[in-house]
């Protein structure tokens, strides 16, 4: 890419570059993963993210949607991003195949504290698609020289039938994944665990507390319980890390539209170490 | 371009006068110098930003009144220029555009390609801003240039303008410049800064491009007496202030206030009708929406101001995260007063009391802060 | 690909929201590309049956035939807008819900024995299910425009639910109540207009009904500071195009009632 047009794309915040479906995958009915290819191969090289960060998806015509990264490489498969269908833009996303270009501008947001927590024994806490944000946690973790600490993931979800990612747990929990999984609605074959995702946190074995560290994604209910009990555990606050959701339009902090007390979430968030948000999260409608 | 540091160099700081029947080679040398010329204009019954090409452009023997709610143009019983306060309209109205075309997109056979659109707005001239104004610049120059990232229409319309400020000589009912530190008097932010006396202005320079500017205009030194009256002047508005916000610990007072039972009082009372926001002179919300033709071949993405008093502003997941008045005022006065300093490390509030006139039904923040400071939770 | 299938149909209405649809001048030859207008009386002799990819409904349930009309329509169709005040709301001639329907056959007709009407004028949501309102007397056309294109493209219409006063404020027309007195339903009507009223310096008369969450109640409160006389303010409210919209019905209802002394509604 030219030097003008690099210029213009960091002067000019809703500059998208072009990008193209390289695969979808079918996680489960409503839920899609996008493996998405810059158009323009410079920009596969010279883009980078960190777990946890999020990019703006661009439907022209329909809108713009921010869409955490789920792992992926955009020089390689390219980038990741789980996508539940709700609203328009994921609607037109759903109706769009293989091969097919819209936009994409990022990364943006705040990462989990991937160098900061290399020692500690990370437990994951998602709920749902919640776990899409985490994906890329996991990666990191099984494929980084951390023989000393642990990683758990601790899943639930409504029914064993929308368990996001469940192709891929056999290769993670090969590679030392410890791995729980709760639903609430179980089916004659399921084996795991009946129940929500805090109970799991509750009868969580083989940690010390003090040297944890919790990623949580998911419903907010479900992480506020999920946090009490790991405060009950003796975890403290400075060791959990969440990740939130809110309406984010221009993901550079000038709309206005994702602010929960004095943060913007698109930049200060999506991840927050709880105690800085701990304020603002139990507020009814802030 | 407004430099803020100001350079110290003799020329800049002696203030020198200029002439009323000498004011109209202003505007002329300003339009000459390729400006567009914008100024207080009497139109629609109020005092709002116009193009000003003559001295009769301006609002010559007018003033406002103003209270909670209530706005009235008046006659005065003199032939004062700037003999007025802020109107409905503010600087931001043209540093950032109510509805403006932020980018685009044209399919390129099966391929998206998004294009920059430029925004072509001639520079502009902002002719009698006062004081709060001015604060209110530097303010929303924290938003949107200072910030992380720049919305680039914002940051090329302020550099190429040209600030010619006029200091307040009376106050309204709803100004408070004097708690937020921001005004009556213009300190900073300007290229030029004028006060008005009956048959001259002086002049003050606060920027090389002023300074060039005032060196191209028949002015002449500052007498003693001229500078003595235009103080008095000046003092007028400080002495006219009567509206007061105690700012002591605001920050603090309201976030540790946040189910205070006033909030649901003021909601009985609030419209959330959006007025206090669309003329806050720094409130920077906005959405971008998609306009494209029949055949979705051509889109362009056209931002519009936004404002967190709209109910499907916080739209998430289908629902809305501030469903109530109660919450979406909460969510403006403690933004204004409070988060804003921990996003930009000033206070979002200047002072001009706009939103306390244009509330339709007159709800005053200084109201509301007080009597949450007077029974906190 | 078929190009899907669009009905127009009217009930109690005076035909301006369906014209709106033959004022898409510049768009409507596309327009008549992408979609096969098959039923729209107003505009041609092609009449044919259901069902109906997209069903346009203008005006309001006025009569018994029409109740039982409006029941086919909503078979009919796949997708049922309704447009317009009359449909949405009711309409001005929602006014008789608050009269003797029967004096003013008697007092208007001849012989009133001929005329066969029920005694309310109600919105089509009264009736049926709906799929999208589209509101305003009479509808803006490039909503209706977005409503279309929106359907072809397979996405929800997206209109704004924002006040009025917003719309004022982006055009830079200043606020007629504030700096004038002049009472205007702006805080608490639904944009679509474009804010013109005020930009002739008129107050807002309500044309697309309540906004989101209007606080009717606090603008009526300060119209009598405004010396606006309660029995204005009533007519208002109940007598706008969208006077049998539950906010605005339900505000001038309790304005009526104070008025008669009567604090029991």
């Amino acid at each position: 890419m030219s030097a003008l047009a690099s210029a213009a794309i960091a002067d000019n915040p809703w500059l998208a570059a072009s990008v193209r479906i390289a695969d979808v995958v079918t996680e489960f009915a409503g839920v899609a993963t996008y493996y998405l290819q810059f158009d323009e191969p410079a920009r596969a090289t010279s883009y980078g993210y960190a777990p946890g960060q999020f990019n703006m998806l661009y439907v022209p015509g329909v809108g713009e949607i921010a869409i955490s990264i789920s792992g992926g490489l955009a020089s390689r498969e390219g980038l990741a991003h789980t996508v539940r269908v709700a609203g328009n833009v994921t609607q037109s996303l759903a109706r769009l195949g293989k091969g097919d270009s819209l936009a994409l501008r990022g990364p943006y947001g705040s990462a989990w504290p991937l160098d900061e927590t290399r020692d500690a024994d990370i437990v994951l806490v998602a709920g749902g698609i919640g776990l899409a944000p985490l994906r890329a946690v996991v990666e990191a973790r099984l494929d980084g020289p951390s023989p000393r600490a642990s990683t758990t993931l601790l899943y639930g979800a409504r029914s064993p039938d929308v368990l996001l990612y469940d192709r891929e747990f056999a290769g993670w929990t090969g590679r030392g994944l410890h791995l729980q999984c709760t639903v609430d609605r179980p089916h004659r074959l399921w084996v795991g665990h009946v129940g929500a995702v805090p109970l799991l946190v509750d009868r969580l074995s083989g940690i010390a507390p003090a040297n944890c560290a919790l990623f949580l994604c998911g419903p907010e209910v479900m992480m506020r319980y999920s946090v009490r009990s790991a405060l009950a555990r003796g975890v403290r606050k400075e060791q959990i890390w969440v990740s939130l959701e809110r309406n984010m339009q221009c993901a550079v902090g000038l709309c206005g539209h994702c602010q929960l007390g004095p943060a913007f979430v698109c930049q200060d968030g999506p991840v927050f170490r709880y105690d800085k948000i701990e304020p603002y999260l139990d507020v009814e409608d802030l | 371009m407004t430099q803020h540091d100001r350079e110290s160099s003799p020329s800049m700081h002696e203030t020198r006068l200029l002439d009323k029947q000498d004011f109209q080679k202003l505007v002329d040398l300003l339009w000459d110098q390729g400006y567009r010329v914008l100024g207080p204009t009497v139109s629609q019954a109020a005092i709002v930003f116009g193009e000003i090409r003559a001295i009769d452009d301006l609002p010559r023997g007018w003033t406002d009144e103003q209270s909670g709610g209530e706005y009235r143009l008046k006659r005065r019983e003199d032939d004062a220029w700037f003999g007025f306060v802020v109107g409905p309209h503010s600087p931001k109205q043209h540093f950032f555009p109510s509805r403006v075309t932020v980018v685009a997109a044209d399919r390129d056979g099966d391929a998206w390609r998004m294009r920059d659109v430029p925004d072509d707005e001639p520079p502009v001239a902002l002719l009698g801003v006062r004081a709060c104004d001015l604060a209110a610049i530097a303010v929303q120059d924290r938003t949107f240039m200072h910030a992380r990232y720049s919305d680039p229409i914002y940051r090329r319309r302020r550099e190429q303008a040209l600030i010619i400020a006029v200091n307040c000589t009376q106050a309204a009912s709803t100004c408070f410049c004097t708690s937020m530190n921001t005004g009556p008097r213009c300190s900073s932010g300007f290229d030029l800064a004028l006060t008005e006396l009956p048959d001259c202005f002086t002049v003050e320079v606060g920027s090389p491009q002023g300074a060039a500017l005032a060196a191209l205009l028949p002015t002449r030194p500052a007498d003693p007496q001229a500078l003595r009256q235009a103080e008095i002047a000046r003092q007028h508005a400080v002495d006219d202030i009567s509206k007061q916000l105690d700012t002591n610990d605001l920050r603090d007072l309201l976030l540790n206030n946040l189910e205070h039972p006033r909030w649901s009082e003021v909601a009985t009372r609030c419209l959330s009708c959006t007025n206090c926001t669309m003329v806050c002179p720094t409130c920077f919300c906005s959405s971008v929406k998609e306009v494209s033709d029949l055949d979705v071949e051509h889109v362009e993405r056209v931002r519009e101001w936004d404002t967190c008093f709209n109910w499907d502003f916080s739209y998430l997941n289908g629902g809305v995260v501030r469903d109530q008045i109660r919450s979406r005022y909460r969510q403006w006065l403690t933004h204004k007063l409070a988060s804003w300093v921990d996003q930009f490390g000033v206070s979002g509030c200047v002072g001009c009391g706009r939103c306390i006139t244009w509330c339709p039904v007159g709800i005053d923040l200084t109201e509301e802060v007080a009597a949450i400071r007077e029974t906190p939770v | 690909m078929p190009r899907p299938r669009l009905a127009v149909f009217k009930f109690a209405s005076c035909d301006g929201c369906q014209l709106s649809l033959l004022s898409l001048e510049d768009e409507l030859a596309a327009l008549a590309d992408k979609i096969d207008i098959v039923f729209f009386l107003e505009a041609s002799s092609r009449v044919e049956p259901g069902p109906y990819d997209i069903a346009l409904v203008e005006g309001s349930i006025t009569t018994a035939d029409d109740a039982q009309r409006i029941r086919q329509v909503r078979r009919d169709a796949e997708f049922l807008v309704t447009i317009g005040a009359c449909a949405t709301a009711g309409g001005i001639q929602a006014l008789r819900n608050w009269a003797d329907c029967d004096e003013f056959l008697a007092t208007v007709y001849a012989s009133p024995q001929y005329i066969q009407t029920l005694a309310t004028s109600t919105p089509i949501a009264s009736h049926v299910a709906v799929d999208f309102e589209l509101r305003g007397c009479p509808i803006n056309k490039q909503q209706l425009l977005e409503v279309l294109q929106s359907l072809l493209a397979g996405r929800r219409p997206r209109t704004p639910v924002h006040s009025v006063c917003l719309e004022c404020k982006r055009r830079g027309t200043v606020c007629v109540m504030v700096a004038q007195g002049t009472p205007c339903l702006g805080p608490i009507t639904h944009d679509g207009c474009g804010a013109l009223c005020p930009s002739f310096d008129r107050g807002c008369y309500g044309c697309f009904g309540p906004s989101q969450q209007p606080n009717a109640a606090s603008l009526t409160a300060q119209l009598r500071l405004l010396h606006v006389d309660t029995r204005t303010t009533i007519r208002g409210l109940r007598g706008s195009f969208n006077g049998f919209s539950p906010e605005f019905r339900s505000e001038g209802d309790r304005l009526a009632a104070e008025q008669s002394g009567d604090q029991s509604t």
